[in-house]
């Protein structure tokens, strides 16, 4: 179970050993069309760590998140001004090989999205994809993903049958499975539990705390409670800007900005 | 009098009914004529046999034939053209004049009536092209008349793929190309699947774009040789063919067997018979592959 992590530029440049890699964004902006979603926006996350990005719908924490690992590129009227530093390499430069880079950053969505295949097909996929056609080295791989999301004990038996027959808190760890099989360094989650369950949602949470050892991860999240619980760091945006960024804990209990409070004390939003 | 909305309600929903049930009434009425014209003339012999020019006891079994080898070069040809056009215009088309353009030229297209789409393969295939009457011209006309619903059919299909579906394909890494081979075109594939076979059934029934292109005449076939190159071959694509509907529509109008009216009528009944079952068949199909991707019961 071996995949480089090569430099996303030609250059080449060392990658960190372990933890997962830091990303920065610097004087972020976001458009669509004339329209500025995200709104000079300076915000690092550090290997290792959980940040919770908050804020109420349309506030452009979406946007931003997306903008991490060039999803944003799918929609025609987007663009950006701006730099993101992955290990100190621009990911929008010219010469940016946004295969690699899309490898290097997985994602998660808030509706489970599974291929349409079998549960083993779905982690297999993409290391195939990335050159491993040994079949021991796959099932290694498949084992070892669906392990790590505590998957594997339910699907075992039957990991030649389709994803799409599994419950959605189910399928949205394997969406997580997926993710981690090409080794990526860091997990971007869009609202990943919203569209489930309290304890499928619990499952999840207790996902992001063990991955939190090896991956860097920015999650999205509606529930303040969620955030709280998983998130090392915290992020506040509110209409575009990015309004307070600190420790979860003083975010939640200490909050420097009027706005923060009001909307974690749930007076707005 | 005024009616109270409960009244309109129950008269409207009697008009909505009175109007589905004569579409079925007209339906019904119209194939279940044709097949009591024709049902009774249908036997292993008719299917099989030449027709006859004057004598009773022809058949219709080069002209079947004619008919599905047609439909297989045509959708040889069409298919990946309108695949590859379908995905364009899906994915990679830009929003803009240049692709209303093209879409304003697939409507046209596929809005022209039939004949004249025969007598343009005429002047350009069968006689610019020197194809002469053949199957291939055949094939040829009726590709400008399917490829615009084969990249309607495409185009669509892959736009109804989820969108969080291609986004995890690129997500993880994999390039354009293959997030569309590998990931939106199996889900997509259904709809495609389905949409192309009633575009089969479609052609397979078309007459008018092939009187002036495919011919209407049938050369005395050797169905033992099927080497393509062969003149008496049916496999030979540059040889004069005349299709199950063109058949229909000239011994209905100038045929002098005694039997004509009977032939027309059995054709007739298998050519709807045909079609019939395209139209099942997609709909079976279409069902089995969607159970069977996404394993619901």
């Amino acid at each position: 179970m071996a995949i480089a992590a090569p430099s996303i530029s030609s250059a080449g440049a060392s990658t960190q050993p372990g933890g997962g890699a830091a990303l920065a964004a610097e004087q972020l902006s976001i458009f669509y069309s004339d329209k500025e979603a995200v709104k000079k926006v300076d915000l690092s996350f550090a290997p290792s760590s959980v940040t919770a990005l908050i804020g109420p719908s349309g506030c452009g924490k979406s946007t931003f998140l997306r903008s991490l690992n060039r999803m944003n590129d799918t929609i025609a009227s987007a663009s950006m001004k701006g730099s993101i530093w992955l290990d100190g390499e621009d990911i929008n430069a010219p010469g940016t090989d946004v295969v690699t880079l899309r490898q290097r950053i997985g994602m998660v969505w808030q509706k489970p999205n599974p291929f349409y295949k079998s549960i083993y097909e779905n982690i297999a996929f993409g290391p195939r994809y990335h050159g491993i056609k040994n079949k021991k080295e796959l099932n290694e791989i498949v084992e070892s993903c669906l392990r790590r999301t505590a998957l594997w004990e339910e699907t075992k038996d039957r990991l030649h049958q389709s994803a799409l027959a599994l419950s959605g808190g189910q399928q949205q760890r394997l969406c997580i499975a997926r993710a981690l099989s090409v080794q990526p360094e860091i997990l971007l989650m869009d609202e990943p539990a919203s569209a489930l369950d309290p304890v499928s949602t619990a499952k999840i949470e207790e996902l992001i705390s063990e991955l939190k050892q090896e991956f860097c991860i920015v999650i999205v999240t509606h529930n303040m409670h969620q955030a709280a619980r998983v998130s090392d760091k915290t992020a506040f945006f509110y209409m575009g800007n990015l309004i307070e960024h600190n420790d979860t804990n003083i975010i939640f209990t200490n909050p420097e900005n009027k706005q923060t409070d009001d909307y974690i004390s749930g007076r707005f939003g | 009098m005024r009616l109270s909305n409960k009244q309109v309600d129950r008269i409207a929903t009697g008009v909505f009914y009175f109007f589905a049930f004569l579409i079925i009434v007209i339906l019904g009425g119209l194939i279940g004529y044709i097949l009591y014209r024709g049902i009774g003339h249908i036997s292993f012999d008719f299917l099989t046999s030449p027709p006859q020019t004057f004598k009773v006891g022809g058949g219709i079994g080069p002209q079947l034939f004619n008919s599905l080898f047609l439909l297989v070069l045509t959708m040889l040809i069409t298919v990946p053209i309108g695949i590859g056009a379908g995905i364009y215009m899906a994915e990679y088309s830009r929003p803009g004049k240049f692709t209303d353009f093209i879409r304003l030229v697939v409507e046209v297209l596929s809005s022209f009536p039939s004949i004249v789409v025969g007598l343009f393969g005429l002047l350009v295939f069968v006689n610019y092209f020197d194809l002469k009457f053949s199957l291939l011209a055949g094939a040829l006309a009726l590709t400008v008349f399917n490829l615009p619903l084969m990249v309607r059919i495409t185009e669509q299909g892959i736009r109804g793929v989820p969108r969080e579906q291609k986004e995890a394909g690129l997500a993880l890494g994999l390039t354009r190309w293959k997030t569309i081979t590998k990931v939106m075109l199996p889900v997509a594939l259904p709809t495609i699947l389905t949409g192309t076979i009633l575009a089969a059934g479609r052609v397979f029934g078309e007459a008018a774009a092939l009187l002036f292109t495919a011919g209407m005449s049938s050369p005395r076939l050797d169905f033992t040789d099927w080497n393509p190159f062969s003149p008496v071959s049916p496999l030979n694509p540059l040889r004069p063919a005349e299709t199950l509907a063109v058949h229909i529509w000239k011994i209905n109008s100038e045929g002098i067997a005694p039997d004509a009216a009977q032939i027309a009528a059995g054709a007739s009944t298998v050519l709807i018979i045909t079609v019939l079952l395209f139209n099942l068949g997609s709909r079976w199909l279409g069902r089995y592959m969607y159970r069977k991707l996404t394993a619901s019961k």
